[in-house]
C-alpha cells in the first residue's frame, strides 16, 4: 500500500500580497522573499507573475504550490488557445474566468484534504474594467477593489480601506501601497525590504524590477536630546 | 457503380474515396422537415416546419434550448438529436460552473463535430442521423452553425436543411446580403418567407411553424404560437397586396391587347 502523500504544512513561504484599484487600472505589490521558517532563505523570488497579456496572479503561502498554480493556469491558457476559433489574443480566457477556474481547482484539492497551501490574488483587465479578487486554500472566492493576503489582511487592509477612494489617481494608489509595505516590513517578521509592483491597465501588464523602500529604525528614546 | 459492395459498413471506402454510410446518414437529415437559420449583426433566428404524423398527434418539436445564449433546430432522427442536445447542455453547464461565463458557441460546435466524427470511425457504431442548426450569441457576436453526421461543421450567414430545403436556400441566397443590418422583426419575417418557399402544399399555421430567436439583450426564446401567428399574418397580408398588384398589371395588359385588335 502506498504511503499517504499530501500537504501537511507549508515549508518555503511567501508573505503578503497587496492590491489596489485606481482610475486607469490596478496595482499589485509584494516583497521578493521566500522564508524557510524564520530563515530569510530565498531573497529574490517572484510572487507576482503574469498569466496572460491581461492577467497576473500573486501568491501568499507555500511557494512550491504557487509555482504549481502558475503551471496549471498557463497550461490551461494554452489548451484554451486551441479551442478559440478566432485565434485572436483578445478572445483568450478572461481574468474572471481564470479566477473562477482557479477557485474550482483549489476547492477540489481541499475536498481531497490535499490543498495547494496558498492565498492567491487574481487581477486583470477585461471589457474595459478591472477584475480583482482572491481565492484561498479552502476554495473561498471573492472580489473587491482593495485586496490584501497574509499578514497584510491585519496590518495593511485597515490602512488601505481608510485611504481608498473610487477612481483614485495612480500616484496616490502607489503611495498607499508603499506606506502599507513599509508598515508590513516593520511589523511582519517574515518580510524583507525589497518589493515588486505589478501594474495592469488596458494596455496590458507591467511588472517592475525589485526596488527598496526606505525605513527608519532609530529609537527615539536613545537619540540625543529626546530623553 | 459498385455502390452496394462498398456501402455495408462505415469502415469501408468506395473506389472513388467515399464513405457511403455517412452519405446515407446525411440522407436521413434530408428526409426531415425543413429547418432554416439566419442571422444579423444583433440577432440569430431559426424557423422550422413541424410535421405531425396524423391529425390526432401533436407536431414534432424541432427547436430546443441549450443555454440562455444558445439553442438548436434539428432535422433528421429526433432520438439522435436528443443525445446531442444532452451533450451540448452538459458542456455549456460545465463551462458555466468552472469559468463562470457563457460557453462560446464555436467551442461547443467543435466538440460536437469531434463527437460526431468518432462515430464514423468506430467499430459497431453508426453516425448520428441528425443535422443541427446551432444559433447563439456570445462575445458580442451572433453565430449560426450547421453540423452534420459526417462531423463537418461550418459557420453560415443563413442556411436551410431538411426536405425541400433548396427552395428556402435559394430565397436566403437572394436576400442574405441585407440581413446584417436588419432588426429582429424583419429578420424573422425573412425566415418565415423562406420557410414558405419550402412548405410546398402544406399551409403554414401557428401550430406547425416553430420560431426561436437569440441575440443582443435577447435570451434564447422559442416564440409562442400567438406570436408566430402575427408573423404569418404579415406574410399573408403582403401576399394579398402582391396579388392585387398582379391583378392590376393583368388588367393593363388586357387593355393593351384590345387596343391592338382595334387598330387591326
Amino acid at each position: 500500500m502506498q504511503p499517504k502523500k499530501k500537504t501537511l504544512r507549508p515549508i518555503v513561504t511567501g508573505s503578503s500580497v497587496l492590491g489596489i484599484k485606481y482610475k486607469d487600472g490596478v496595482i499589485l505589490a509584494s516583497d521578493t522573499l521566500g522564508s524557510y521558517g524564520s530563515l530569510a532563505r530565498f531573497r529574490d523570488i517572484r510572487r507576482i507573475v503574469p498569466i496572460t497579456k491581461h492577467t497576473v496572479i500573486g501568491g501568499t503561502g507555500e511557494f512550491s504550490d504557487f509555482q504549481e498554480i502558475t503551471k496549471i493556469l498557463r497550461q490551461k491558457i494554452i489548451e484554451n488557445q486551441e479551442l478559440v476559433e478566432s485565434g485572436k489574443e483578445e478572445d483568450e480566457l478572461l481574468p474572471s474566468e481564470i479566477h473562477s477556474y482557479l477557485s474550482r481547482v483549489l476547492y477540489g484539492r481541499r475536498n481531497k484534504f490535499n490543498p495547494l497551501w496558498n492565498d492567491v490574488v487574481v487581477a486583470g483587465f477585461e471589457k474595459g474594467k478591472v477584475h480583482m479578487g482572491t481565492v484561498d486554500l479552502w476554495g473561498s472566492y471573492f472580489e473587491d477593489d482593495i485586496i490584501a493576503t497574509g499578514y497584510g489582511t491585519y496590518f495593511a487592509l485597515p490602512l488601505m480601506r481608510k485611504a481608498y477612494k473610487k477612481d483614485m489617481e495612480r500616484d496616490k494608489a502607489l503611495e498607499v501601497l508603499r506606506d502599507c509595505l513599509t508598515v508590513l516590513f516593520y511589523r511582519d517578521c517574515r518580510t524583507i525590504n525589497r518589493y515588486v509592483f505589478a501594474e495592469i491597465t488596458k494596455e496590458g501588464v507591467n511588472i517592475t524590477d525589485p526596488v527598496e523602500i526606505e525605513t527608519k529604525w532609530e529609537i527615539a528614546d536613545w537619540q540625543e536630546g529626546k530623553l | 457503380m459498385f455502390r452496394t459492395q462498398y456501402d455495408s459498413d462505415i469502415s469501408i471506402y468506395s473506389p472513388e474515396g467515399r464513405l457511403y454510410q455517412i452519405e446515407y446518414a446525411m440522407q436521413a437529415v434530408a428526409q426531415g422537415s425543413t429547418a432554416l437559420g439566419l442571422k444579423s449583426k444583433t440577432h440569430a433566428v431559426v424557423v422550422t416546419l413541424m410535421r405531425s404524423s396524423d391529425e390526432l398527434s401533436s407536431h414534432q418539436r424541432k427547436i430546443f434550448k441549450v443555454d440562455g445564449h444558445m439553442g438548436i433546430a434539428i432535422s433528421g432522427l429526433t432520438a439522435d438529436a436528443r443525445v446531442l442536445l444532452k451533450f451540448m447542455r452538459n458542456e455549456t453547464l460545465h463551462h458555466k460552473f468552472v469559468y463562470g461565463s457563457d460557453l462560446p458557441t464555436g467551442e461547443v460546435v467543435s466538440s460536437l463535430a469531434m463527437k460526431s466524427q468518432r462515430n464514423t470511425q468506430r467499430w459497431g457504431r453508426r453516425p448520428y442521423g441528425v443535422g443541427l442548426l446551432v444559433i447563439g450569441y456570445d462575445g458580442d457576436k451572433t453565430h449560426l452553425y450547421q453540423t452534420s453526421p459526417s462531423g463537418n461543421c461550418f459557420s453560415y450567414y443563413a442556411q436551410a436543411i431538411g426536405s425541400r430545403s433548396q427552395s428556402a436556400r435559394t430565397y436566403l441566397e437572394k436576400n442574405f446580403k441585407a440581413f446584417p443590418e436588419l432588426g429582429l422583426e424583419e429578420l424573422v419575417l425573412h425566415g418565415v418567407k423562406a420557410l414558405k418557399e419550402s412548405s410546398g402544399k402544406e399551409t403554414l399555421t401557428k401550430l406547425n411553424v416553430g420560431i426561436a430567436v437569440v441575440g443582443k439583450e435577447q435570451k434564447f426564446e422559442i416564440l409562442k404560437p400567438n406570436k408566430v401567428q402575427t408573423y404569418l399574418d404579415q406574410i399573408l397580408q403582403t401576399e394579398g397586396e402582391i396579388e392585387i398588384e398582379n391583378e392590376n398589371e393583368n388588367e393593363k395588359d388586357e387593355a393593351a391587347e384590345t387596343l391592338e385588335l382595334k387598330l387591326d
